[in-house]
């Protein structure tokens, strides 16, 4: 229903906009929507008995940030996990429904989830780097899926780096250990591993709880590099970072999702009640 | 959305927001008050008083720092969303109004005072109903704050016509007194400027209505409004 009431404004323009060119008309400005490149249909997910997320609809929009925000247990981490098949390792755990990645659905058991994976890259709340030198973070897994002669290599490492906003501060100590980095630095060198392998979409959850401030800044304004090239995903619970970071924002309570809309709206003027009580520190 | 807020979970973001409200009401209050008072003065001709009403001004002026102030730190601080940054947003422009209809009830008065330097003139009644509906509507848009009631703010909004209809007619009485009788140009004169001064007091109160509006609905009161100061048209 919320769903409905998004995609009626982003997919069915106004008559203002001409028709077919997929647009809205906010505050006398026309601008074009962007394609969604995950379609979520009718998604459930059980833990075992418990009901984790129920009747999940929603279109995530092509090179763009969208954030999935919520109280804790409202299902966001869980529905992010279930884009990249995560869940699988997990034998109690089931998804339901259709997840469409560029109309693919990838919940279809005969879904390669290698390839998946290498299309839809995930980077965790805590910094997981490898305990390997900072180059073969990166180039561990470019190695699985391309055989690249050293001067190729070099180049991508650096492109990855460089796209993660790290080369300046590593270029120098390439060969030294991915953890003797600060948090900030190990969290960016993990998004570079996740563009190493040119994934179509980011999967980010919480990628800035563990750090301070001034690496949150910098993990944000990668972001908004990195929707140049991919569309992106982040859970957070900082109610300030998706405002900052974020393009689209879509609120999740008890496992349904109660509002979807472009970040602006949900922020200053959301639909719902439940929206409005828990963006300004209500929620009882 | 029109259902009551319910509290923060931080009670004393709610504390710092009812004050906010409460500051905002005494200013309103304070205006509405100025205004009588200069009407008041106007009406007796009595120069002391109406130098009271200008003397009184700065306190509202100091309301208004006050008010700035708390917002500034409610912003800084508590990063307001929604409809607490409305109500935080629409709280500075709703004082910054009431500030200028002070402004032009202190003018009322100061004016009077020079209308106490010539005669009588006769029309000068008639200015007392124009300014009892213009602190009418003031202290209704004051009452639509307090209650977060956009109905009661339309209607103040609305009614800011039948103001400038008073406004227009009173404009075209003086003007044929000063035709029939040259030496009430001065006086005249002046009761226009007061008349000006309390048919921008309506302004301001539909301006009020406006920002209460936005407030509870979440966006503009959109469409033009009727306008009945025609003078500039006669």
């Amino acid at each position: 229903m919320t769903q409905d009431s998004f995609q009626e404004r982003i997919w069915n323009p106004p008559a203002a906009v001409p028709p077919g060119t997929g647009g809205t008309v906010a505050g006398g400005r026309v601008t074009v929507a962007p394609a969604a490149k995950i379609r979520v249909r009718d998604l459930n997910f059980h833990y075992g008995r418990f009901h984790a997320l129920k009747d999940i609809s929603i279109d995530i929009p092509e090179k763009r940030v969208t954030a999935f925000i919520g109280p804790s247990g409202c299902g966001k981490s869980t529905l992010l996990r279930t884009f990249n098949r995560m869940f699988e390792i997990y034998p109690e755990q089931r998804a339901d429904g259709e997840i469409l990645v560029d109309g693919e659905n990838i919940l279809d058991s005969r879904q390669d989830i290698a390839r998946i994976r290498a299309r839809i890259g995930m980077v965790f709340q805590k910094p997981t780097p490898f305990p390997m030198s900072i180059y073969d973070n990166i180039a561990f897994g470019i190695r699985l899926y391309e055989r690249l002669p050293k001067p190729e290599m070099d180049a991508r490492v650096e492109q990855c780096l460089r796209q993660a906003a790290l080369w300046d501060e590593v270029k120098g100590k390439l060969h030294q250990s991915g953890t003797s980095l600060s948090g900030g630095q190990q969290q960016r060198l993990c998004i570079a591993r996740a563009v190493a392998i040119k994934p179509e979409i980011i999967l980010l959850d919480e990628p800035c709880s563990a750090l301070d401030p001034i690496s949150t800044a910098r993990v944000e304004e990668l972001l908004k590099e990195l929707v140049r090239d991919y569309t992106v995903v982040i859970v957070t619970h900082n109610m300030q970072q998706a405002a900052r970071a974020s393009d689209y924002t879509a609120f999740m309570y008890m496992g349904e999702l109660v509002e979807f809309g472009d970040t602006a709206t949900i922020f200053t003027r959301p639909s719902k009640q439940q929206t409005e009580d828990y963006i300004t520190g209500r929620f009882g | 959305m029109t259902t009551p807020a319910h509290e923060h979970i931080v009670k004393s973001y709610d504390e710092e927001m009812s004050r906010l409200t409460g500051e905002i009401a005494a200013m309103g209050e304070l205006a509405v008050k100025q205004l009588e008072a200069a009407m008041d003065a106007l009406g007796k001709r009595d120069s002391r008083a109406a130098q009271r009403v200008a003397d009184n001004d700065d306190a509202l002026d100091a309301q208004e720092r006050r008010i700035s102030d708390d917002v500034l730190r409610l912003l800084a601080l508590r990063q307001p969303m929604a409809r607490d940054l409305r109500e935080i947003l629409a709280a500075l422009r709703i004082a910054s109004d009431i500030e200028r209809i002070g402004d032009y009830a202190a003018n009322v008065a100061k004016r009077s005072k020079t209308l106490n330097l010539s005669a009588p003139v006769p029309l000068a009644g008639a200015l007392a109903p124009m300014a009892r509906m213009a602190g009418r509507l003031v202290h209704e848009a004051m009452q639509a704050y307090l209650a977060h009631d956009a109905g009661l703010a339309h209607a103040v909004w609305e009614r800011d016509a039948d103001l400038d209809t008073l406004y227009t007619t009173l404009f075209r009485e003086l003007l044929t007194y000063m035709m029939e009788d040259p030496r009430s140009i001065t006086a005249c004169t002046h009761l226009l400027f007061i008349a000006k001064n309390i048919e921008r007091i309506g302004d301001h109160a539909t301006n009020i209505a406006e920002n209460i509006w936005f407030v509870v609905r979440g966006e503009p009161l959109g469409e033009p409004r009727a306008k009945r100061d025609v003078t500039d048209e006669s």
